[in-house]
């Protein structure tokens, strides 16, 4: 009977010991929240919330120092930008091709080794970007600079294809074959089955995946920090040096930045910003998601 | 079979103008296809060709250098094995628990399904946000310093909400008749997912765990954010030591103008890539394994 109840004991023990593993993943959250809110409200003491979201001009570490985030705001939009001209045309080609067209030998052997691309470190880009992409553009582009928003825009959509490619993928196959069958059976080719049948059937999946693909390139870091120079600069021009949100804190780690200095708030209120937008895209792409699952269990 | 239908509906031409668009957007599909195939295959190439050269026993054993020829990989080597070690004591327990508690236990209210949220936000969360997090909680909160122990402990944070998802991946293609089987012999809960669930579910949890740390050991935004160094000219010796890591020594010398660092940040990339390939030989190896043995 004793040998009973301490197996009872333990069980609850043992149960709650994993609920409280599970629980903590929240503190997680409640942390980043609180370290951001913590250092960006000693930020916003300094500088008025407006100086900093509407300021055109960012000199934190110089001696005449002005706050105003959006150039860091355009370069990041910027690389962004770049990237997904690369990344979404691709991304869906590639998911179109390997759901509607490849024999499923070849969607089994190509799929993997794209997805090699999303497991390589980002500092390996980084320093393709820099040291490969940017000479080739140099020959091409005139007036490219040895730093510029174009080489690491091109290598960040390289990185995020697969992501693309794979989530649109598994949102196109999971279409009803009928609806393919239906296409057919009116006379559609294979492309206006994919195009106007199994694309918009599949249109909230991908449109997921390609708002989850641009969460992703706004907070990516090292391509960016290596390849896109650290000059903020107020200018859609991909040929000229820029930093973007996620560079600019890594230049200033790479200082000894005392902390309780306002340059070492700013990364921090830099961060809550970006925090906030990817936070939002995520949602954004989780709601996309949701319903295209109502639509098809 | 498509052409005979159509035949019957428009006209020869359009048919055929049909027919070729068709066959213009299949190649457009092959060549995205390829671009990916490709980018890989030149930044494989570019990386080879760059630092093979530069690859010796030397440049493995040494210290870094501010002369490029003298400057090697090793404190960073041992830097990363040592924080991706600690980095997997911490994140390991802590994501396999919840990931049992919200397979097994789980499925229960509103809270349940608050954590299931939670976690799959904070698996989109930028890396560079878990540095902040790690500079404010145990840089400075917890007085850590730019320690061994301050970059694993943000490192897990990083990797907990993966290892948390693939673990319930690995749960969740475990047979219920195990869980019934078991129960049916009288075992209580726990004695069913020590005893049953989890060896049979543990090919598949190593292997989600492997492809997290691997993800953990290219990481570097992160710990340049805690302030871990770029120039350490000794390998870290405890958990309270300063270190550098494999992509952190590769993008110190990215960093510096000279033809001979960009050598060298080639070779340490070969040098990263490399651990990364034997950690994903191992885990396809053990899972392959342990699916014999299992079976």
């Amino acid at each position: 009977m004793t040998r009973r109840r301490l197996r009872l004991v333990v069980e609850f023990v043992i149960e709650r010991a994993l609920f409280l593993s599970a629980a903590g993943s929240i503190l997680i959250t409640a942390g980043i929240i609180f370290v951001l809110l913590f250092e960006t409200a000693a930020f916003l003491r300094e500088v008025p919330l407006a100086d900093f979201l509407f300021g055109t001009v960012w000199t934190p570490l110089f001696f005449d120092k002005h706050f105003g985030v959006l150039p860091l705001v355009t370069g990041t939009l910027l690389a962004s930008g770049i990237a997904m001209l690369v990344a979404l045309p691709a991304g869906l080609m590639t998911a179109i091709y390997l759901s509607e067209y490849a024999p499923s030998v070849v969607r089994r052997t190509v799929k993997p080794i794209l997805e090699l691309l999303a497991g390589v470190p980002t500092v390996v880009y980084g320093y393709f970007a820099l040291l490969f992409v940017t000479p080739k553009l140099q020959a091409l582009v005139p007036g490219l600079s040895g730093f510029n928003a174009l080489s690491p825009g091109i290598v960040m959509g390289i990185m995020i294809l697969p992501l693309v490619s794979s989530l649109s993928e598994d949102a196109l196959r999971s279409v009803p074959n009928g609806l393919r069958e239906g296409a057919y059976a009116l006379g559609a080719t294979r492309m206006e089955a994919a195009l106007r049948v199994v694309f918009p059937a599949a249109f909230s999946g991908i449109s997921a995946a390609c708002v989850l693909a641009v969460s992703r390139a706004i907070g990516e870091t090292m391509i960016v920090a290596i390849a896109a120079g650290q000059q903020p600069r107020l200018t859609l021009d991909p040929r000229v040096p820029v930093e973007t949100m996620t560079a600019y804190i890594v230049q200033v780690s790479l200082g000894d930045t005392p902390g309780g200095t306002i340059e070492y708030r700013t990364i921090f209120a830099v961060g809550m910003l970006l925090f906030v937008s990817t936070f939002v895209l995520n949602l954004f792409s989780n709601w996309l998601r949701e319903r295209f699952r109502e639509e098809y269990s | 079979m498509t052409t005979a239908v159509a035949g019957t509906v428009g006209t020869t031409v359009t048919t055929r103008s049909r027919t070729a668009r068709d066959w213009l957007f299949t190649s457009f599909g092959l060549l995205s296809t390829l671009l990916g195939l490709v980018a890989l295959g030149t930044l494989l190439y570019d990386v080879v060709s760059d630092g093979a050269g530069r690859l010796s026993w030397q440049f493995m054993t040494s210290y870094t250098s501010r002369r490029a020829a003298d400057a090697g990989i090793y404190a960073a080597l041992v830097g990363s094995l040592f924080v991706i070690t600690l980095t997997a004591a911490i994140a390991v327990p802590l994501g396999v628990a919840a990931a049992v508690h919200l397979e097994e236990y789980g499925g229960r209210g509103r809270l349940s399904r608050l954590i299931e949220i939670n976690i799959a936000n904070l698996a989109g969360v930028p890396s560079i946000i878990y540095g902040l997090l790690g500079l404010g909680l145990f840089v400075r909160g917890m007085g850590m310093g730019q320690s061994v122990l301050a970059g694993a402990s943000t490192l897990a944070l990083l990797v907990l909400p993966v290892v948390i998802l693939s673990t319930r991946e690995a749960l969740r293609a475990v047979p219920s008749s195990l869980r019934e089987g078991s129960y049916a012999l009288g075992a209580t809960k726990w004695q069913t997912i020590w005893n049953q669930v989890l060896p049979a579910a543990f090919p598949g949890i190593l292997t989600g765990l492997i492809l997290s740390l691997s993800r953990a050991i290219g990481e570097t935004a992160p710990l340049v954010t805690i302030g871990a160094l770029t120039y350490v000219p000794f390998a870290p010796d405890g958990i309270w030591s300063p270190f550098t890591v494999l992509p952190i020594q590769v993008f110190a010398w990215v960093s510096r103008p000279q033809a001979s660092f960009a050598e060298n940040a080639a070779a340490g990339i070969l040098v990263l890539l490399g651990l990364l390939l034997i950690l994903n030989a191992t885990a396809i190896t053990l899972r392959d394994r342990l699916q014999r043995h299992t079976r």
